[in-house]
């Protein structure tokens, strides 16, 4: 495949600063609702702190790419004496656990830089303790199919059957897996 | 569809078990909006008056408030009712965290208990799966332990869960609610969810909350963000620094504690400490807050830093907010933090208030001083003086010996040990130990909060009118030069008129019409936060705070959909307030009851007491024995309200 300029949008998490206060969960949920700010609901948000409070982890974790299993291999771990599973800390949308689905479908989220907010992603705004600092930057990669693609996919499928019906469907298999 | 309330209480009965989820009637949210406002009402319809505190019919009541699990900044208050083991009125103590928002997500807006279970148990909100689960393996585990447990047996990560340690499962009256780095701890409600045998609730949601006109929301959110960013960085000049910023008080940031250990009495509210902070403590105890202090932390959708992580040498990890830093070092007369850490890790895991706590063990201490209580009260207590402070808190939390006595709070156990005891219960009103505070001058705005409020703890009334006069004019002008939070211009002048003593200072300026409307001003604000479960650090206890009666009936209207202007939203909470008000009443509240200890001040001005007292009545629309009127009631719809008042001889005449 050729290679391509693209521009990669990152956010840069300090986590030291985090307070723990979930605001970024509330309006990335809000900003996603249909229409625009119309509810707020922290498990739809494509940002999740991961909190463990006593053990001192407050961390801002993006919904990143949807995994069809779960990994084989799983390391371990161990921060200010305590151990963790790797998968406390991924960002992949996995069948192990419920992290970034939709709570009622199941449906996978996937943090989207807060496509079309001309002011760019919303939660780094509202986090008030400089934790999240949007970055743009270029590099060259090779071309490669977007994610995006799985999104025409499924908006194919949508469009056939119905939204309740896929949803009702990814639910099912998710569980089964 | 509902708006910004889910419109759904979740009523467990405990004796029987059964778990109803009920829808409620809009017409409340018109009329008392949501938060206290409805609680109140719940309690005025469903409990008899009669009842006490550790009777079944005590309805406790966990309430979010109307803008909970929305985006607006630091509403994040869970409000608890319930009628006090030690008041005998209703009690509200509020806890921040992260309870309310996540009840509101699982789709309720209260949850309220009735009777009591057979034995101990937790109760588990999963969305629409609810269940009351068996806690007897829980018995005696530490309050914050047991939201880990909890969190561990669910296997449920985000469950947010409020519990109760030692001092509520024995009904301790100062015995509160821990939850995250929270509390709800004022006036016993962990005694009552340790009578109901209630271990912990726990709350997992993954619903929506919809807003009413989100856009318009986010608009003024965006306004009250702002103001937060100027107000971070523009600290108001010219007064202390705990007073300076926004937020509950930022005791966990700031380490300069001059001001509170020397103002503020140590002991049972004894003695001040002038030149306590002195070169070593003022190097030593910030050096030790810091060492216990390993990451600062806020509540659900807060920016500030009011709560802590302790990590402190050996002592199992915990968080702390607030003036708990102090209170147990300086009721000990310990000069040293690394005492204060470590005991206030300890009380936090019985689960105790942590400002009527250390005073009944300094109580304790002094009768023993005194000859009250004996040696034979004190068998087994170490000598020195930390370790017998620590002992007693230990028997006040398991209820033994003579901390069975203690346990009741300064009021009942003076009582009950009598032989002087009594004049040592020198720092409670209606039954309820205060800051431990004594000042010199009478302060006629204090004086109405003290004795008027309906929350009995003056923190929770105070805040948007500066503590005392400015010295110099200039600084004045500076103050009001940029106070958009004012209801009204005219009150500019009284700030400029306002000087630390003489003709137009404390006691008798400002003048009781004066103090009335300041008081009533500030009560409002607290009410309105309470219903909204806004955090009061942001808004009613803080000069110059993002949230004030300007902006608040926008916000509360894009949420909710309802059309509020000022004097609608005003309406609402003076309603709400005055049916608080006749609640207590129908309990026995009265004027008697109305006054601060009488060492508050050294300087007391009993016939300007009385006028203030009478002024401030007449205000608010209430008889001279602090009844409301059945005019006052009927102006807030609150007719049923009179006809029951007068029915029990309560309200005579319509007017006494
Ligand atoms: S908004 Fe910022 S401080 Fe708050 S949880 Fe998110 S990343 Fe942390
Ligand atoms: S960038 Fe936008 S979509 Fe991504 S997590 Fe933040 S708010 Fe959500
Ligand atoms: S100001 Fe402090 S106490 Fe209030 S909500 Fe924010 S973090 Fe909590």
């Amino acid at each position: 495949m050729a290679k391509i300029k693209k521009t990669i949008k990152t956010i840069k998490v300090d986590a030291d600063k985090c307070n723990g206060c979930r605001g970024c969960e509330i309006i990335c949920s809000s900003f996603h609702a249909t229409p625009k700010y119309s509810s707020v609901n922290p498990a739809r948000s494509r940002i999740q702190i991961i909190r463990h409070p006593l053990k001192d982890i407050w961390l801002p974790v993006f919904a990143g790419e949807y995994a069809p299993a779960e990994c084989m291999g799983r390391d371990k771990y161990v921060i200010d004496g305590k151990e963790y599973e790797e998968c406390a800390f991924c960002r992949a949308v996995c069948p192990s656990r419920d992290l970034f689905k939709e709570p009622d479908s199941g449906l996978p989220l996937k943090c989207d830089m807060c496509e079309g907010e001309e002011e760019g992603p919303l939660c780094v705004r509202w986090c008030l303790n400089n934790v999240l600092t949007y970055e743009e930057r270029e590099e060259e990669v090779e071309e490669q199919a977007e994610m995006a693609e799985m999104e025409i996919g499924l908006e194919s499928l949508i469009n056939k059957y119905g939204l309740g019906k896929v949803a009702d469907t990814v639910a099912r298999m998710t569980q089964k897996n | 569809m509902r708006y910004a309330e889910t419109g759904y209480n979740l009523e467990i009965d405990l004796a029987t078990g059964n778990i109803e989820r009920v829808e409620t009637d809009p017409k409340m949210t018109e009329l008392h909006l949501g938060g206290l406002g409805t609680s109140v009402k719940l309690h005025w319809d469903r409990v008899p008056p009669e009842t006490k505190a550790f009777d079944p019919e005590n309805l406790l009541i966990f309430s979010s408030g109307i803008l909970n699990g929305t985006p607006a900044f630091s509403a994040n208050r869970t409000v608890v009712t319930f009628y006090s083991p030690q008041s005998d009125l209703l009690a509200y103590p509020m806890m921040g965290g992260f309870w309310s928002a996540e009840l509101k997500y699982a789709g309720y807006d209260k949850v309220i208990f009735r009777n009591k279970s057979p034995k101990w148990v937790y109760i588990w909100i999963n969305n629409d799966k609810v269940e009351i689960r068996d806690a007897e393996h829980l018995k005696g585990r530490g309050a914050l332990e047991t939201q880990d447990l909890v969190r561990k047996e669910l296997n449920q990560p985000n469950a947010q869960v409020a519990a109760i340690g030692l001092a509520g499962e024995n009904k301790c009256f100062t015995a509160s609610i821990e939850q995250s780095r929270s509390s709800a701890s004022r006036l016993g409600g962990g005694a009552v969810m340790g009578d109901k045998k209630i271990k912990a609730v726990a709350v997992r949601g993954t619903k929506d909350v919809n807003l009413a006109r989100g856009a318009e929301f986010m608009e003024h959110m965006k306004g009250v963000m702002e103001y937060i960013n100027f107000r971070n960085t523009n600290p108001i000049q010219d007064v202390m620094t705990i007073l300076s910023g926004i937020g509950s008080p930022q005791e966990m940031v700031h380490t300069d504690e001059k001001w509170h250990t020397e103002n503020f009495m140590w002991g049972n509210a004894r003695t001040r400490r002038r030149g306590f902070w002195d070169e070593h403590i003022s190097k030593e105890w910030p050096r030790v807050q810091k060492e216990g202090i390993k990451r600062l932390i806020s509540c659900f959708n807060c920016p500030q830093h009011c709560g802590a992580l302790i990590s402190y040498k050996d002592t199992p990890r915990y968080m702390a907010k607030c003036f708990g830093k102090l209170t147990y070092a300086m009721a000990a007369y310990v000069d040293n933090m690394d005492f204060a850490w470590r005991t206030l890790q300890r009380a936090t895991e019985y689960g105790m208030d942590s400002f009527s706590t250390p005073q009944i063990i300094a109580f304790g201490i002094e009768l023993y001083e005194a000859g009250i209580l004996t040696d034979n009260d004190f068998k087994g207590a170490p000598t020195d003086k930390e370790g017998r402070f620590v002992w007693l808190l230990d028997r006040v939390a398991r209820r033994e010996g003579i901390g069975d006595v203690l346990a009741d709070g300064v009021y009942y156990a003076a009582r009950k040990i009598g032989n002087g005891a009594e004049a040592f219960d020198h720092n409670t009103i209606k039954k309820h130990e205060q800051l431990p505070l004594k000042l010199s001058t009478l302060d006629p705005l204090y004086f109405l909060m003290y004795s008027t409020n309906e929350k009995i703890s003056i923190t929770q009334i105070e805040g948007n009118w500066p503590q005392a006069a400015f010295p110099t004019a200039e600084q004045r002008e500076r103050f009001v030069k940029d106070w958009p939070q004012l209801p009204d211009e005219k009150w500019k002048q009284i700030l400029l008129e306002w000087e630390p003593r003489g003709e137009k200072g404390i006691p008798y300026f400002p003048t009781p019409d004066m103090c009335s409307e300041i008081v009533d001003w500030m009560e409002m604000l607290h009410n309105i936060d309470d219903a909204c479960c806004v955090c009061a650090g942001m808004s009613s206890f803080c000069l110059k705070p993002p949230y004030h009666i300007h902006n608040y009936p926008k916000i509360i209207s894009a949420a909710t959909g309802l059309d509020l202007d000022e004097a609608g939203l005003k309406k609402i909470v003076n309603r709400s307030r005055n049916l608080h008000r006749a609640l207590n009443n129908r309990r026995g509240m009265t004027r008697a009851d109305e006054k601060p200890p009488a060492d508050h001040w050294k300087r007391r001005f009993p016939e300007l007491e009385e006028e203030l007292l009478s002024t401030y009545y007449k205000f608010k629309g209430w008889n001279n024995n602090g009844i409301p009127t059945r005019e006052r009631l009927e102006e807030l719809d609150l007719g049923y309200v009179a006809e029951d008042l007068e029915k029990r001889g309560i309200l005579k005449d319509g007017k006494n």
